[in-house]
């Protein structure tokens, strides 16, 4: 443990005046900023309203008790990283037992003891401040979805069996009005675009998790599973469009590349998991499915629309999204005819 | 017999600060006797919960300011309140008696 503590911002929630003078006060003396609550409702309005580091909860309150207080923080992803001390007297230690099986960081025994009140409290600050640290890490390398999932579960390269829909996107062309192409204008431009379509994968709950090229892949409904993963893979895609013509609007103004993109989606089960070595792993789907929506994007330009899907993912959208069969596909390597449906741009 | 355990006072000292002392005293010679109103309206009133958490509320903060005595009279009757028991006899009427030995004590220990 760190000698020179760094003070945190701390939220002390009992209905007793006492209690929570005395804690605020011998917590302020360390050096922390202190806020109070006096029952279980007025602390979570303040853990909604501020970031905490820690809270010091009492589990007898009139209002909302700890117990709820806890198990709405732990459900809450926005708080269920902020460790949670409950305070209680001794002979609440069921209680106690109760709110530790649940998740709680630790107790403390009131009268609180001012030597394990800074102790407990060092700790379980210092404690927090590691896992953001590794949280920030993870986020840097992972996707925000995968990353929280990887927080939640713990790592592993286990695998299971997913219904997600699967979109591979590609730039089908460039066309250019200047004489010859500049390698490092193509660079920029690729980086544009990605950040764009990044940011609709991301808007509609998707998850990108492969590139390659000027190519991606992205998967909708895992690894957190949602009904709607058709529906909003669809959307996503069709946002793509918008801003790759916003996109191209802005290059033609500038004299510059404009590009003309694929998607394919196609859904249905398979495998999700972490795939690689415990140093290196990436989040990946892999089945019929994935090489199904990797042969539909391959197939938007011979059909002429930008955005094609299986008849698995058309059976899940809304009666908001129009689309047109275009009849059947034999794909390479495939057996049966694949129907495919063009998703229609308003 | 003195009513205030003077080590567990003492560190009550420590841990909020000898310049806070007195304004914890304040707090519970403001809360206590709010608490022991609700228990005597709780007891004619019949509401079981609310006299064992006010028992609760007392037993902690006497435990707190070490104040032994009363704070195993609340804890007595947390616990009939616990049981559903509000047959206390006269064992409220002894502990305000208690309680105001303890709020002179508080008196006479402010800094």
């Amino acid at each position: 443990m760190t000698s020179k503590q760094e003070p945190g911002h701390l939220l002390v929630v009992d209905d007793n005046k006492v209690n929570r003078i005395l804690l605020s006060r011998g917590l302020e003396g360390h050096g922390h900023k202190v806020e109070t609550a006096e029952n279980g409702r007025q602390a979570l309005e303040k853990l909604r309203a501020n970031p905490f580091d820690l809270v010091l909860l009492d589990i007898e309150m009139p209002e909302m008790d700890g117990y709820q207080v806890l198990e709405t923080c732990l459900q809450d992803p926005d708080l269920r990283n902020i460790p949670i001390i409950m305070t209680s007297s001794l002979d609440e230690i069921d209680s106690v037992v109760k709110c530790v099986e649940l998740g709680a960081e630790d107790y403390l025994n009131k009268p609180v003891n001012p030597i394990l009140l800074r102790a407990r409290v060092n700790a379980s600050l210092e404690k927090k401040r590691l896992r953001d640290v590794q949280r920030k890490l993870l986020h840097t390398f992972a996707t925000k979805e995968v990353a929280d999932e990887l927080l939640k579960t713990g790592f592993s390269l286990g695998g299971k069996y997913v219904e997600a829909s699967i979109l591979f996107a590609d730039i089908r062309s460039y066309t250019t009005y200047a004489e010859k192409e500049d390698p490092g204008e193509i660079i920029d431009l690729l980086n544009d675009y990605f950040a764009l379509m990044f940011d609709a994968i991301v808007d509609y709950h998707g998850t990108v998790n492969q590139m390659a090229g000027d190519g991606f892949m992205a998967i909708f409904g895992a690894p957190i599973s949602r009904d709607d993963h058709c529906e909003q893979a669809v959307r996503a895609a069709l946002e793509m469009m918008e801003l790759v013509d916003g996109f191209n609007l802005e290059q033609a103004a500038r004299n510059k590349a404009q590009i003309k993109i694929g998607i394919g989606i196609a859904s249905g089960n398979m495998i999700a998991g972490y795939t690689g070595t415990q140093h290196r792993a990436t989040y990946t789907c892999v089945g019929d499915t994935v090489n199904l929506a990797s042969r539909i994007q391959n197939h938007t330009k011979e059909a002429q629309h930008p955005i094609l899907i299986d008849q698995y993912t058309k059976e899940g959208l809304s009666t908001t999204i129009e689309t047109e069969a275009l009849g059947s596909v034999i794909f390479r390597g495939k057996q049966q005819p694949i129907n495919i449906f063009a998703v229609k741009r308003k | 017999m003195p009513t205030i355990d003077k080590a567990t006072f003492e560190d009550l000292k420590q841990i909020s600060g000898a310049d806070f002392i007195n304004e914890l005293i304040d707090a519970f010679l403001e809360d206590a006797p709010k608490m022991i109103g609700e228990m005597e309206t709780a007891l004619a009133t019949r509401n079981v919960e609310s006299f064992r958490r006010n028992a609760h509320s007392l037993k902690s903060n006497a435990n707190t300011f070490g104040a032994t005595e009363l704070a195993g009279l609340a804890k007595e009757l947390e616990m009939m309140a616990r049981e559903s028991n509000l047959e206390i006899g006269n064992r409220l009427e002894v502990l305000k008696e208690t309680f105001l030995n303890v709020a002179k004590e508080l008196e006479e220990m402010r800094t």
